[in-house]
C-alpha cells in the first residue's frame, strides 16, 4: 500500500469526523442561544475556541453574532474547519485514494458531498438549521456505515480508523479544555443554573447527553462529567475509548507489517496515562495542564504516524 | 426522423427502415414511451455523477468537474462489419509497431525512400534517445485507440492512430455498465458482445511485457499526473479495475537501478508502469527539465531493462499528422499487403503546391495542427466564419509545416434522443487495441463519440461532444 494512500485515508476520515464534530458544536451552541440569549455570545466564543477557529473567525469579524458564527462554521470555504470544507477535503482525499475504496464507500462520500454542496449553497435560515445539522450527521454516519459494511479489514481500514479516532479524541479534549473552568469543582458555582446549561453544551457537543443521564440518574456534577468524557471506556467519544481504538489499530498494523515503530510507543504512553490516572489524580495534577499535555502528545503522535508510515516524502 | 440524404445514417441508412444491425433495437424502441426514456436519460446522468465519471476541461478549472453527456441510443455494429474492421485495425497496429521498431533501429523505410528522411529527423515527436533501445517484449504501443469514421455502408476511414496515450476506455466500460443497469431487458433480447474483460486483458497484456529485471509475478502501477488531470477518473478507474497501484511522480524514485514506489513499508520495485503522462514530462533528467510530474532517472532505468513503460517513449511519432499521411505506405512496407482501412487523403501544407491548394479551398477543408489533439486548434472550413477563415489563413502562411488539411468527410450519423424524438448526429468510433508479444486483442466496440449539436462534425468531449454505448452484435 502506498504511503500516500495511507495518508489519504487517514485524512479523509479526519476531515469527515471534523465536519461531524463541527455540526455537533453548532447544535450545542444553537441550543444555548435558544434557551439563554444572555449567555449566547460567550458560548459561541467558546465553541469557536473548541473548534480551534477563534483566530480565523476574528480575522474576519469583530463581533460574535450567532447567525454569523453558524455560517462561518457551516459554509465558509476560506478555512478548513467548516463543515463544507471538511466534506470537500474528505472527498478530495477520497478521490486521491479512489483505488483503495470500495465502490460503495466512494459513492457514499461522493453523494454526501453532492447533497451537502447543494443544501449548503446558500446561508441556512435558523428554522432550517436543525434539519440541516441532522442531515450532516446522517451523511457522515452513512460514509462510516459503508466503511464498516464493505471494506476489507486490512491496513487500509486501520488507517481510516486511526484518522477517525485521532480527530475525535482531539475534539473531545478541546471541548474539555475550553470548558475546564466550569468543570473544576468550585464552591460558588456548583448547582447554579448556569452550570447546568454549560454541562448541557459539553454533553451535547459530544453526543453524550443521554448516555450520561442514563448512567448518572440525571444527577450532574462536574467531576462525573469529566470522568465520563475522559476515562469512561464505554463512551465512543471519550479520550480513553478513542485511544484504546488507536492503539488497537496501530497494533494490527504492527502485526500485519511485522514492524514496530516509535508511534506505537507514543500511543501506548498516552493510553497508559488514562489507566494510571483516575479523575481525582487528574484534578490534582490540574485539568487544564492534563488536557494540554494530552493535546501536545497527540499532536506528536500524529506527526510520528505520518513519518513511520511514509505518508509523504 | 428528419434525414439529410447527404449523410449516411447508421440506423436508417438512407431510407426509413432500420438497417439489419438495428432491426431488433428499432422494434424495441418503437414500443417505448418517450417520456420514460427521457427520465432514463436523467437517471443515467445522475448515475455518472455518483460514480464520479467526470472530467476537467483545461483552462476551465473554476468550472470544476463536468460530465460527458451520455446518449442512451446505442451505436450498433453488425458482426460481419466488425470482423472486417477488426482485420483492418490489427493490420494497421502491427504495421505501426514494426514501423516504430524500424525507425528506432535500422531505418529501412527511410533507406527505401518510401518515407522522406526529414519526416523523421526533423520531427519533434521523434525521440533520438530511443534509438537502439529494445522495449521489453518488443512492443512499443501496448494500447492503441484508432479513431475511425464512417461515410457509407462499406466506407470506413482512419482519422487518427492514437498510438501515444489513447484515453476514453473507461467511458466505453461505464457506458455499457449504465446501459446494462437501465435496460437489462434489451440485453436479454439482443446478443451484444461483451466489453467488460478489457481491464483483465489490459493487465495480462501489460504483464506479458515485464522487463528483464522482473522476478516472479510482475508488479504493476498506473502513473497519473494527479487529481487535477482531465482524465484522472480514468486513471483511477483502470488502476482499480486491474488491481494496480495508482502512483504519481512524487511516489516514485530510483532505488538500486529500479523504479520503486513509496509504500507504508518502504520502497517497493515496480515492473510495469502504465504511464498516462507524455514523454516530455516523464523524466526531468532526460527530457523536459521543468517537469514536476515525472521521475528523475526513469528513462535510464528503462533503457537498462529495469522497468517497462507502456506505451514506450517515442511512440508519439505515429500520432503526428504528417506521418499519418504516409500510413498507407507504411502498412504496405511492413506487411506486404495493401492497407485494409482507408486513410483520409491528406494535404501536407509543408509542400508548396499543397499549401496553395489548401489556401484556395480553405472553406471546404478541415485543417489540423500536425501535433494537435483533442479537437484543439483545428479549423472546420464549412462551419467557420469569414473571420475564422482569415485568421487561419494567416496561421497557415506563417507556419505551413505545422498543418495538414483534409477534405471534409461526410461523417455518418446515429440518432440521439432529443426532446423532439430521434435526431441524427455525427459520430466517430475509437476501438481499443491491446498489443502483447503473442497476440492482439481488440475489444468489440469501443467508444462512440457524438457531436450533440445539429450539423456539427466535432465530436471531442472537450468541445462539447457526448458519448454512446457501442454494440457489436454476436454472430
Amino acid at each position: 500500500m502506498l504511503g500516500k494512500t495511507a495518508g489519504g485515508l487517514f485524512w479523509m476520515f479526519r476531515y469527515l469526523e471534523r465536519a461531524e464534530n463541527t455540526a455537533r458544536m453548532i447544535d450545542a451552541g444553537l441550543r444555548i442561544s435558544l434557551t439563554r440569549s444572555s449567555a449566547a455570545e460567550s458560548e459561541w466564543n467558546a465553541i469557536l475556541r473548541a473548534c480551534a477557529l477563534d483566530e480565523a473567525y476574528f480575522e474576519r469579524y469583530t463581533t460574535t453574532d450567532g447567525a454569523q458564527v453558524v455560517d462561518f462554521l457551516l459554509r465558509d470555504m476560506s478555512h478548513t474547519g467548516s463543515v463544507m470544507s471538511g466534506v470537500e477535503a474528505a472527498r478530495t482525499n477520497a478521490r486521491t485514494v479512489r483505488t483503495a475504496l470500495t465502490r460503495e464507500m466512494w459513492e457514499a462520500v461522493n453523494e454526501s458531498y453532492m447533497v451537502l454542496q447543494r443544501v449548503l449553497a446558500l446561508p441556512i435560515a435558523q428554522r432550517d438549521l436543525p434539519r440541516i445539522l441532522q442531515m450532516i450527521r446522517q451523511r457522515t454516519a452513512y460514509v462510516r456505515g459503508a466503511l464498516h459494511g464493505t471494506m476489507l479489514r486490512n491496513d487500509m481500514y486501520d488507517f481510516a480508523r486511526i484518522g477517525t479516532f485521532f480527530e475525535r479524541a482531539d475534539n473531545t479534549a478541546r471541548i474539555i479544555d475550553v470548558k475546564y473552568y466550569i468543570l473544576l469543582p468550585s464552591v460558588s458555582m456548583v448547582g447554579s443554573p448556569s452550570d447546568a446549561v454549560q454541562w448541557d453544551t459539553i454533553l451535547r457537543a459530544t453526543s453524550a447527553m443521554r448516555a450520561y443521564q442514563t448512567l448518572h440518574d440525571g444527577d450532574t456534577d462536574p467531576r462525573s462529567v469529566t470522568q465520563f468524557l475522559m476515562l469512561d471506556g464505554r463512551l465512543p467519544r471519550s479520550l480513553a475509548f478513542c485511544y484504546n481504538k488507536i492503539l488497537d489499530n496501530l497494533r494490527y498494523l504492527e502485526k500485519d507489517y511485522g514492524e514496530r515503530h516509535l508511534c506505537h510507543d507514543l500511543a501506548q504512553q498516552i493510553c497508559r496515562r488514562f489507566e494510571v490516572y483516575d479523575i481525582e489524580a487528574i484534578f490534582d495534577y490540574g485539568l487544564h495542564e492534563f488536557t494540554n499535555d494530552f493535546l501536545r502528545e497527540s499532536a506528536q503522535l500524529g506527526r510520528q504516524i505520518e513519518i513511520d508510515y511514509r505518508f509523504s516524502e | 426522423m428528419s434525414k439529410s440524404p447527404k449523410f449516411f445514417d447508421e440506423m436508417y441508412g438512407r431510407t426509413n427502415t432500420a438497417r439489419p444491425p438495428y432491426a431488433e433495437y428499432d422494434a424495441w424502441f418503437q414500443t417505448q414511451d418517450s417520456a420514460r426514456l427521457r427520465e432514463k436519460s436523467e437517471e443515467a446522468a445522475a448515475l455518472f455523477r455518483l460514480t464520479g465519471i467526470t472530467f476537467n476541461v483545461y483552462g476551465n478549472e473554476e468550472q470544476g468537474e463536468r460530465l460527458i453527456p451520455f446518449d442512451l441510443v446505442p451505436r450498433i455494429i453488425g458482426a460481419q462489419e466488425w470482423a472486417r474492421l477488426a482485420r483492418g485495425i490489427e493490420q494497421r497496429v502491427r504495421a505501426i509497431n514494426a514501423f516504430l521498431y524500424d525507425i528506432y533501429h535500422r531505418q529501412e523505410i527511410l533507406k527505401s525512400g518510401r518515407l522522406p528522411a526529414h519526416m523523421i529527423a526533423e520531427n519533434a515527436a521523434f525521440l533520438p534517445q530511443m534509438i537502439g533501445v529494445e522495449p521489453p517484449g518488443g512492443i512499443y504501443t501496448h494500447i492503441v485507440g484508432t479513431d475511425l469514421v464512417r461515410t457509407g455502408e462499406d466506407e470506413f476511414y482512419v482519422l487518427e492512430d492514437n498510438a501515444r496515450t489513447p484515453s476514453g476506455v473507461s467511458y466505453m466500460l461505464e457506458n455499457r455498465e449504465t446501459m446494462l443497469h437501465m435496460f437489462p431487458e434489451l440485453f436479454s433480447q439482443i446478443k451484444v458482445q461483451n466489453v467488460s474483460q478489457y481491464p483483465r486483458s489490459l493487465r495480462r497484456s501489460l504483464c506479458a511485457c515485464a522487463p528483464p529485471a522482473c522476478e516472479g509475478r510482475p508488479s504493476l502501477a498506473v502513473l497519473t499526473p494527479g487529481i487535477h488531470n482531465s482524465a484522472y477518473y480514468e486513471h483511477a478507474f483502470l488502476a482499480d479495475q486491474m488491481g494496480a497501484e495508482l502512483v504519481e511522480g512524487h511516489d516514485l524514485r530510483v532505488v538500486d537501478g529500479r523504479i520503486a514506489m513509496r509504500t507504508t513499508q518502504g520502497y517497493k520495485a515496480i515492473d510495469v508502469l502504465y504511464r498516462r503522462i507524455d514523454d516530455d514530462y516523464l523524466d526531468p533528467m532526460n527530457f523536459n527539465p521543468d517537469s514536476l510530474l515525472g521521475v528523475p532517472g526513469i528513462f535510464d532505468v528503462y533503457r537498462a531493462g529495469g522497468i517497462t513503460l507502456a506505451n514506450a517513449p517515442g511512440t508519439g511519432i505515429c500520432d503526428d499528422k504528417a506521418i499519418y499521411s504516409y500510413m498507407p505506405d507504411i502498412v504496405e512496407f511492413y506487411t506486404g499487403e495493401k492497407a485494409i482501412l482507408k486513410n483520409v487523403p491528406t494535404h501536407r501544407c509543408s509542400d508548396p503546391d499543397a499549401l496553395k491548394y489548401v489556401l484556395d479551398n480553405l472553406a471546404e477543408l478541415v485543417v489540423k495542427e500536425v501535433h494537435g489533439s483533442g479537437g484543439y486548434g483545428m479549423l472546420v472550413g464549412p462551419a467557420a466564419s469569414k473571420q475564422e477563415l482569415e485568421d487561419f489563413r494567416a496561421k497557415l502562411i506563417a507556419n505551413p509545416d505545422g498543418y495538414i488539411a483534409q477534405p471534409t468527410l461526410a461523417l455518418s450519423t446515429v440518432p440521439i434522443l432529443t426532446d423532439a424524438g430521434l435526431a441524427p448526429r455525427h459520430v466517430d468510433l475509437r476501438p481499443y487495441v491491446l498489443v502483447s508479444p503473442d497476440r492482439i486483442d481488440i475489444t468489440p466496440g469501443g467508444l462512440s463519440r457524438v457531436a450533440l449539436t445539429e450539423g456539427s462534425l466535432v465530436v471531442n468531449s472537450s468541445q462539447g461532444g457526448g458519448t454512446k454505448d457501442t454494440w457489436v452484435l454476436e454472430d
